[in-house]
């Protein structure tokens, strides 16, 4: 990789926003122990994004990009949604393709770059929220699983097709009025945590994104297993809070009440992944 | 040719490189006996593919599979069956994002499940090769022959090149690559030919010896960075993101697809070159009665031609070659003295016929006839074109049974 590829051209340097000069000057990178504790003192590859006041979307964005353990040489896919209004922010190579087609594109990207730099590292980490992950997606996104490909899939599951206004996903709670379900859902929501499992996934986790440190361990075992092993899932409870109804502070409690029920942490580690993750504990990685 | 005290390329199957120029012109071929699912093979083997993604569809399979044997024996990089067409478009474009000369194949109603990835592949301008061997939409449920799908193609910015046979389609496979890579160009290319009727069936192939193959692929000479974080710039969206609603969003947006388009109009220098034209001519060039048509169309075309010529009547086929870039001005030059120009199809809506009135419209006076239009699988018999002409002169049909 080419550390060049962030650096602004110096002829413009003096032109450029403070926000995106701290995204080169402030940013961390070429260190695999970076994460959520240099977030005081760096800045996390995302400058100011336009998602609601107090989204927690945008808590798990920064989370994740400060734990990314090799960000120079990563490639983030993401799906039509609220994620894909932050990923212009991103100084990271990003791909936007369709709605629901995120693992695919990512499969051809990790094949390829496996191919064409096979003593590099290139991690392929997708991210998407529920509805491209588990409603019009879920195909593409099963079919990565049961492929083996050594891609990370991250499920930003906001119980909502946000973007759009409000409508029912496959992750609403039954029961829940919302628009186009005018009489609440009619089925229970989707176990995608379990799903994975099932599918071949070598590590799943569920979890909010209510502790940073947590979300930086499960992001960080979760793309070191993919590198080696296979894939990955990670499930985050990211509520939108405007469609709940809530206030732009209330985000954080949102989700420390739901750790305690239907999103407590839960983790699943296959045996060849367990194998990985000791190892990376012993470097100091972990 | 290379001589002996230039340094010799090879690529990673062990293939010597030599010029597109070398291989599709120059290099001498001896004559092979195949069916066109074959030809495709032979056209990937000596192009330095590097991916190829494939999904089981009638009748584009076979030619799927042998690039899968190709993959075996070290002459493709990466290759896998993906999910549904949808799923296999989108593989592709992430192998195309990520630097690989790219190539998969499909048929009709495959074509129609895939269909948002094509103004996709073409939006993020990479020069992936579909290889579209018609066949019938449903419903009801066909695997025969058609070329419907080609017309929903026409407009997704992708070029469109239309194969008469087995012959053609080996050399469209590799002229394709050549050209959709052309960094003024860069945009995907679709390669028609019709199934079955070409896939399907065996005939005489000229082929270059396979030990030596286009140059590599080189994503560095791509118009938009490749996704792999190995060049500068990298902080940016593949993909111009132009949601909000403000005048510069729009213009942004609209510019971008006129660009692309722009880029296909930019490929007929290139195309003209290595297609030897984007059109072909048969027949007597002073007669005015006129077959325009492409595919196996053309091929039959070309048969009714000689049965006229028994009736005394003077006839020519005018081919086409590409249909995006539409050869206008070949077309309208070709024309020139036809009194009667007709557009024998393989599909029911006679998309070849409303691009051949849309452009001829002002520049010829000649009568265009959308027929013979045959679909659902029918052949075209060299009669039934025959049929047409003789009805409209008033002759007895002495050809059709």
């Amino acid at each position: 990789m080419s550390y060049k590829i962030y650096e602004i051209n110096e002829d413009l340097l003096d032109v450029m926003p403070q926000e995106i000069r701290d995204l080169q000057f402030k940013a961390t990178w070429g260190n695999p122990k970076r994460g959520v504790m240099d977030l005081p003192y760096s800045k996390e590859l995302i400058e100011e994004h336009s998602l609601c006041a107090g989204c927690p979307e945008s808590m798990a964005l920064r989370y994740i990009l400060a734990s990314l353990p090799n960000p120079e040489d990563t490639i983030i896919v993401n799906s039509t949604g609220c994620t894909s209004l932050v990923f212009p922010h991103i100084a990271l190579h990003t791909v936007h393709s369709l709605f629901g087609n995120q693992n695919a594109v990512a499969s051809g990207i990790k094949r390829v770059l496996e191919w064409r730099f096979p003593d590099k590292v290139k991690d392929v980490v997708v991210l998407a929220g529920d509805g491209a992950t588990v409603d019009i997606g879920l195909d593409c996104t099963l079919q990565s699983f049961f492929r083996q490909e050594k891609i990370t899939t991250i499920c930003f599951d906001n119980e909502v097709y946000a973007n759009t206004g409000g409508q029912e996903s496959g992750l609403t709670m039954k029961g829940h009025v919302f628009k186009m379900a005018p009489k609440g859902k009619q089925w229970d929501k989707v176990p995608m945590w379990q799903l994975a499992i099932d599918s071949g996934c070598h590590y799943v986790a569920r979890l909010t994104v209510s502790s940073p440190k947590r979300v930086e361990t499960v992001i960080k075992k979760a793309i070191y297993v993919a590198r080696e092993v296979g894939p990955t899932y990670v499930h985050l409870y990211t509520p939108c809070i405007l469609e709940i109804g809530l206030n732009s502070d209330d985000g954080l409690d949102e989700m420390r009440q739901r750790d305690k029920e239907r999103f407590a942490f839960f983790e699943y580690v296959s045996e060849p992944a367990k194998e990985v993750i000791e190892r990376k504990k012993e470097e100091g990685l972990l | 040719m290379q001589t002996s005290t230039e340094r010799v390329i090879y690529n990673r199957a062990g293939q010597r490189v030599v010029s597109p120029d070398y291989l599709l012109f120059e290099a001498p071929r001896t004559k092979h006996f195949m069916t066109g699912s074959e030809a495709v093979k032979e056209a990937v083997k000596r192009a330095s593919v590097d991916a190829s993604v494939s999904y089981p569809i009638t009748p584009q399979s076979e030619a799927a599979h042998l690039i899968g044997e190709l993959w075996v024996e070290g002459y493709v990089g990466v290759y896998f069956r993906g999910e549904s067409e949808f799923g296999v478009m989108s593989e592709v474009a992430g192998c195309a994002l990520a630097g690989a000369r790219t190539i998969t194949t499909t048929s009709g109603p495959g074509t129609l499940r895939a269909f948002e990835n094509f103004p996709m592949w073409a939006g993020t301008r990479i020069p992936v090769q579909l290889v579209l061997m018609a066949r019938g939409v449903n419903a009801p449920l066909s695997i025969q022959p058609d070329n419907l799908e080609v017309g929903f193609l026409l407009d997704t910015g992708c070029m469109i090149w239309y194969a008469e046979n087995a012959q053609d389609l080996f050399d469209m496979i590799l002229a394709g690559f050549v050209v959709a890579e052309q960094p003024s160009v860069h945009v995907p290319v679709v390669t028609v030919v019709d199934g079955f009727f070409v896939s399907h069936t065996r005939e005489a192939v000229m082929l270059p010896p396979d030990d030596i193959a286009l140059p590599p692929y080189n994503p560095y000479k791509a118009p938009m960075p490749v996704i792999d974080a190995e060049v500068p710039p990298g902080r940016f969206l593949r993909d111009p993101f132009v949601m909000k609603s403000n005048y510069i969003s729009y213009a942004t947006h609209a510019s971008w697809q006129w660009e692309v388009r722009s880029a296909i109009e930019r490929s007929r220098p290139f195309a003209k070159h290595y297609l030897r034209g984007l059109i072909e001519e048969f027949g007597d060039p002073s007669a005015e009665l006129v077959f325009v048509a492409c595919g196996t169309a053309a091929a039959q075309s070309k048969e009714a031609v000689r049965l006229l010529e028994e009736e005394g009547i003077k006839a020519r086929v005018i081919k086409l070659k590409t249909i995006r870039p539409f050869p206008i001005e070949e077309l309208r030059q070709a024309v020139k003295g036809a009194k009667y120009i007709f557009v024998p199809e393989f599909n029911v809506v006679g998309w070849l016929e409303r691009e051949v009135r849309r452009y001829l419209y002002a520049y010829s006076d000649a009568e265009v006839i959308g027929a013979p239009r045959v679909a659902g699988g029918m052949t075209m018999p060299a009669e039934v074109i025959v049929k047409e002409v003789l009805k409209l002169t008033g002759k007895e049909v002495k050809h059709v049974i």
